[in-house]
């Protein structure tokens, strides 16, 4: 099947293409040097043409997403939509279902989403949903930072033990990459405590949040995974974290690169980077953070950008749902997972007139507004824990607005002029910007810069086309217009094919689930797998037969290989 | 001969994934390490042979081909003004996908067996959120367990073995004899004579109790009456004291909770409770779920739909409203005029006002056995047993998913592929 985009205002920032009137040819799924006649031709008509969007960071499925559908029957009715001749029926806001999942994104013009965290042990669960979220490729990343194992080969120092354990991990997760939630603080929260710092000492494992995070980066860097470690700091939620995160990001010094990326993702900058010592002082330290990535080169981040309204928070870090739950006297769900991590789910409401809330709006425009490299700045809502997806368009109008952003805090709790800079931040961003931070950038983050994110030759054929005429609007004055046309897609197309026609979906072919299989020396695995089989017959309460996702989850997978032994390419 | 090791238990939610099981010739000839609920499913016993019919439930029901009863089932489902699809809880989640793709076909209600068991607990949550834990964390760390209202020497045997009172762990090392376990409950069952405390209340006045424990809890022992429910006040505050200075409290709850006076608000109060014992020590609860895979029911109907049961797509959309949309709400209410009962048996679990509706209305069963649903059964398919004959997901109580064994070859078909067929010939009768 062939087809061919005429007429598009191109931006493919990592082929240093910035609104040019470029074709692009399409062959078998394939972006191809050109097509025959034959091709069916859809005219851009001098319209905005863009990768499809990648998300590096959203929780899309799993324990922790379908416990948020649970608890809040109030969030499911908030979206609801009946089947058509070609879709399920979709529901949820914060919490949509799985089909809802796909439609939405690839409406908004994206076609690739990474959840960000799941336990092994919960695995099945999270690919069983990704498996039924229709159109986009996805694939999920793997909590390894208080696994018992990873903390006994810390303590070990045996970096080929950990290595061969993460390999393991992700084949028996059929993850993509390293996740890392408040290391350590996981195994406290079994106990209903937590870390407070990088260098506290975990009981009877006698390893640091410090050590643990160095040690996943190391054998990261040893395998050669596609993705960076991607961590979500410890202190997270704590007024005057952003010390923590600082210190974080420093460790990444200490290890090398093995491929052309940041050794480390700092996710959800939002909700780390937090000043003042309690909730009268909070302010915004986004502007350290910012200064850090500006003098830095191994390190990304993402926005974790805030949304007026209604979110759910979840993540593994346990002992911060717990806080969260007795602040807001919400309702609270916890799931802790055996000699693995915590979770919790908790859900909340932004009020512009709350002043917490306000200064955290403000965050993550200032990490995206006062770091000069987008490639550093992830465009993501931590959905929905800063807010759902669906609101990426208002994100995009907002960095390309500075009228928008005046106009949004004339609305604000005064707390966003004193304890913020956003007010006097003019920055506005272009196009090009918005590509890097919603797809290129992604891309590169994750490792997929091969196929995803970029529309060279060889890439995969998955396009946004909006209806906005770059070179006949401006941005910081038609914000709506930019805005609604993010929200509609005028096209998706998903490996060539069309998914979205006028923000409506046409077609819903299901997308494939990225994994990283990385192979380590035999030995390596033989010798960890002994702890492993001792931790299946005294601890685990399921056996080690029954653990690893088994192939029948992965009805369309996609195998990326890395290892420490350089694996044909297949 | 042939023995399949690690096999899991389609049993009860503890799934427990252990078994050995040996065969030969296509039979089960022993089943190790199961208890004796579950190796009794799993060893089989009279099974419905072929596709069964009836003019009305008056008469004999004679067998006809699949073909036949499929198409049957089709006609009175699609000729239905109002269907409900119920039961689910013992089939894999293959088959709940199934089942709700056919629910939005119809435009029908699908509801599972927590309707008469466990979904109070689900609008407690609802309320109240669920500060919870895999049963592994609580085999590792738990010093104090708590059962409220079950009786797992009866209902879930080797829960005690596996996952809480006797299992030894990391920080649990000396199984039984670290731990102190408390039943309570309205008699005296057996778990409640392995008890280290056993506090007996009154019928119907959990919900009181766990009011009193919030109070003392909450440093308000001064408005607590000398006793409540039935249990003495000194009591109450010995029982606070032990949850407080546990170093990890699992507590587990049934249907002695969540089917007598309260209801939900009894779970909602248990909750409130939970969280708030999270300020002195660390504490979880978990519903002792009955079916091996009504939780995978719950999961799969809330990553579909929204909702985790009862869930009515009348309107195109789904829509959910305990109370108007439950399965025994449309029945007492005689608003439902057809009904699916699969791998879940009404008839002999649903209150007598809805037996009796459901008497009324043509009903098709799907189910490997011949149970009280088809007394009142117009059309019968015999099916495969899932976790026996069919592999597939099941969800454990505390929501770990699991990948059940086929252990023999099916002698009848999947579930899946009848629901399939039903839904096609649904398709074709209603003219798509």
């Amino acid at each position: 099947m062939e087809l061919l985009i005429k007429n598009g205002s191109v931006y493919d920032p990592s082929n240093g293409i910035k609104g040019d009137k470029t074709d692009i040819s399409i062959k078998d799924g394939k972006i191809v040097e050109k097509v025959s006649s034959n091709a069916s031709v859809i005219d851009a008509g001098g319209r905005l043409v863009m990768p499809g969007g990648v998300d590096a960071h959203s929780h899309i499925a799993g324990a922790k997403v379908n416990m948020g559908r649970i608890m809040r029957p109030e969030d499911t009715r908030a979206g609801i939509k009946p089947r058509t001749k070609i879709t399920r029926p979709c529901t949820g806001y914060t919490v949509p279902n799985v089909y809802a999942m796909g439609y939405r994104y690839a409406q908004m013009g994206y076609t690739t989403v990474f959840e960000a965290a799941q336990a092994i042990m919960k695995a099945r669960h999270t690919h069983e949903e990704l498996e039924e979220i229709p159109i986009i490729d996805k694939g999920a990343l793997t909590l390894f930072g208080s696994n018992w194992p990873t903390m006994d080969f810390v303590r070990e120092k045996n970096m080929d033990k950990l290595a061969a354990y993460v390999a393991w991990g992700l084949l028996a997760s059929r993850g993509f990459g390293i996740k890392c939630v408040n290391p350590g603080g996981g195994e406290m929260w079994g106990f209903g405590k937590n870390v407070t710092g990088l260098d506290d000492v975990v009981p009877n494992f006698d390893v640091t949040p410090k050590d643990i995070i160095v040690s996943l980066m190391k054998v990261n860097e040893m395998l050669g995974l596609p993705h960076s470690v991607h961590l979500h700091c410890n202190n997270l939620g704590k007024p005057g974290n952003y010390k923590t995160t600082l210190a974080s990001m420093e460790l990444a010094k200490q290890v090398k690169p093995s491929k052309d990326r940041q050794v480390l993702h700092v996710t959800h900058v939002t909700f780390n980077c937090w000043g003042g010592t309690n909730w009268g002082d909070f302010e915004s330290k986004a502007d350290e953070i910012a200064n850090y990535l500006n003098n830095s080169e191994n390190i990304t981040t993402d926005m974790g950008q805030l949304i007026f309204g209604s979110a759910t928070t979840m993540t593994a870090d346990g002992p911060v749902q717990y806080a969260n739950a007795k602040l807001l006297h919400a309702k609270w769900a916890n799931g802790d997972v055996e000699l693995e991590d915590a979770s919790g789910v908790v859900p909340i409401f932004y009020a512009k007139q709350v002043s917490i809330h306000a200064i955290m709006w403000a965050m993550g425009l200032e990490l995206a507004l006062l770091t000069k490299d987008p490639y550093k700045v992830l465009l993501t809502t931590d959905h929905p824990n800063g807010g759902p997806f669906v609101n990426y368009p208002e994100v995009i109008a907002l960095l390309m607005s500075n009228k928008k952003r005046q106009e949004e805090i004339k609305t604000l709790h005064e707390a966003v002029h004193k304890r913020t800079k956003i007010p006097g931040i003019e920055r506005e961003l272009d196009f090009n910007d918005i590509a890097i931070m919603t797809r290129a950038g992604h891309a590169k983050v994750l490792g997929l810069l091969d196929t995803k994110g970029h529309l060279g030759v060889g890439a995969d054929a998955d396009i946004a086309i909006y209806d906005i005429k770059p070179d006949q609007i401006d941005p910081s004055v038609e914000h709506a217009k930019i805005k609604s046309a993010f929200q509609s897609a005028a096209y998706t197309i998903k490996g060539g094919e069309v998914v979205v026609k006028d923000g409506q979906i046409t077609a819903t072919p299901m997308g494939r689930t990225y994994w990283v299989d990385a192979s380590v020396p035999d030995e390596h695995t033989e010798i960890m797998m002994k702890d492993i089989r001792m931790k299946f017959k005294n601890y685990y309460s399921i056996n080690l037969a029954n653990y690893m996702v088994q192939d029948e989850y992965l009805t369309h997978p996609k195998v990326v290989r890395a290892g420490v032994i350089p694996a044909e390419v297949s | 001969m042939a023995v399949i090791t690690d096999a899991l238990c389609p049993f009860c939610g503890c799934v427990c994934d252990d078994l050995t099981i040996v065969t030969e010739n296509n039979k089960i000839t022993e089943v190790k390490h199961a208890c004796k609920l579950g190796a009794a499913k799993i060893m089989g016993h009279h099974r419905i042979k072929a596709p069964m019919m009836r003019k009305d439930k008056h008469s004999e029901f004679k067998e006809v081909s699949y073909e036949e009863a499929i198409n049957e089932a089709a006609r009175i489902l699609s000729n239905s003004k109002r269907p409900l699809l119920y039961g689910w809880a013992s089939a894999v989640c293959e088959v709940h996908k199934k089942g709700i793709l056919l629910a939005e076909e119809l435009g029908a209600i699908i509801d599972n067996t927590a309707t008469v068991c466990h979904a109070p607990s689900t609008l407690a949550v609802h309320e109240k959120g669920l500060p919870s834990a895999t049963l592994g964390q609580i085999k590792n760390r738990a010093d104090v367990i708590v059962f409220w209202g079950s009786n797992p020497v009866h209902a879930h045997p080797r829960h005690m073995g596996r996952y809480s009172v006797f299992a030894k762990g990391l920080f649990s090392e000396k199984g039984r004899k670290g731990r102190k376990v408390i039943v309570l409950d309205v008699r005296k069952t057996e778990t409640a004579n392995m008890a280290d405390e056993f506090v007996q209340l009154e019928q119907g006045s959990d919900y009181l109790v766990v009011s009193a424990l919030r109070a003392i809890l909450s440093g308000h022992a001064d408005v607590v009456p000398e006793s409540v429910g039935g249990v003495s006040k000194d009591a109450l505050l010995k029982l606070v004291d032990t949850l407080k200075t546990g170093k990890f409290v699992g507590i587990f709850f049934g249907m002695g909770l969540t089917q007598s006076k309260s209801r939900y608000k009894n779970i909602d109060n248990a909750i409130s409770l939970v969280t708030e014992l999270n300020a002195f020590t660390k504490c979880v609860i978990t519903p002792m779920r009955g079916h091996y895979n009504v939780t995978g029911f719950g999961n799969v109907c809330a990553w579909e739909t929204g909702f985790a049961t009862a869930v009515d797509f009348s309107r195109g959309a789904p829509y959910y409203n305990p109370g108007e949309t439950a399965a025994n709400d449309v029945l007492i209410r005689k608003e439902t005029d057809a009904a699916m009962i699969i791998a879940g048996d009404a008839g002999a679990h649903f209150p007598a006002d809805s037996v009796r509706h459901l008497a009324r209305i043509p009903i098709i069963q799907i189910d490997p056995y011949w149970n009280a649903t088809t007394e009142v059964a117009n059309v019968v398919i015999p099916v495969a047993i899932c976790g026996v004959e069919v592999e597939g997901t099941a969800y454990r109580m505390d929501g770990v998913s699991l990948r059940m064994r086929k252990m023999i070859e099916p002698t009848h078909p999947p579930d899946t592929e009848i629901l399939e067929k039903i839904t096609e010939r649904v398709k074709v009768l209603r003219g798509e």
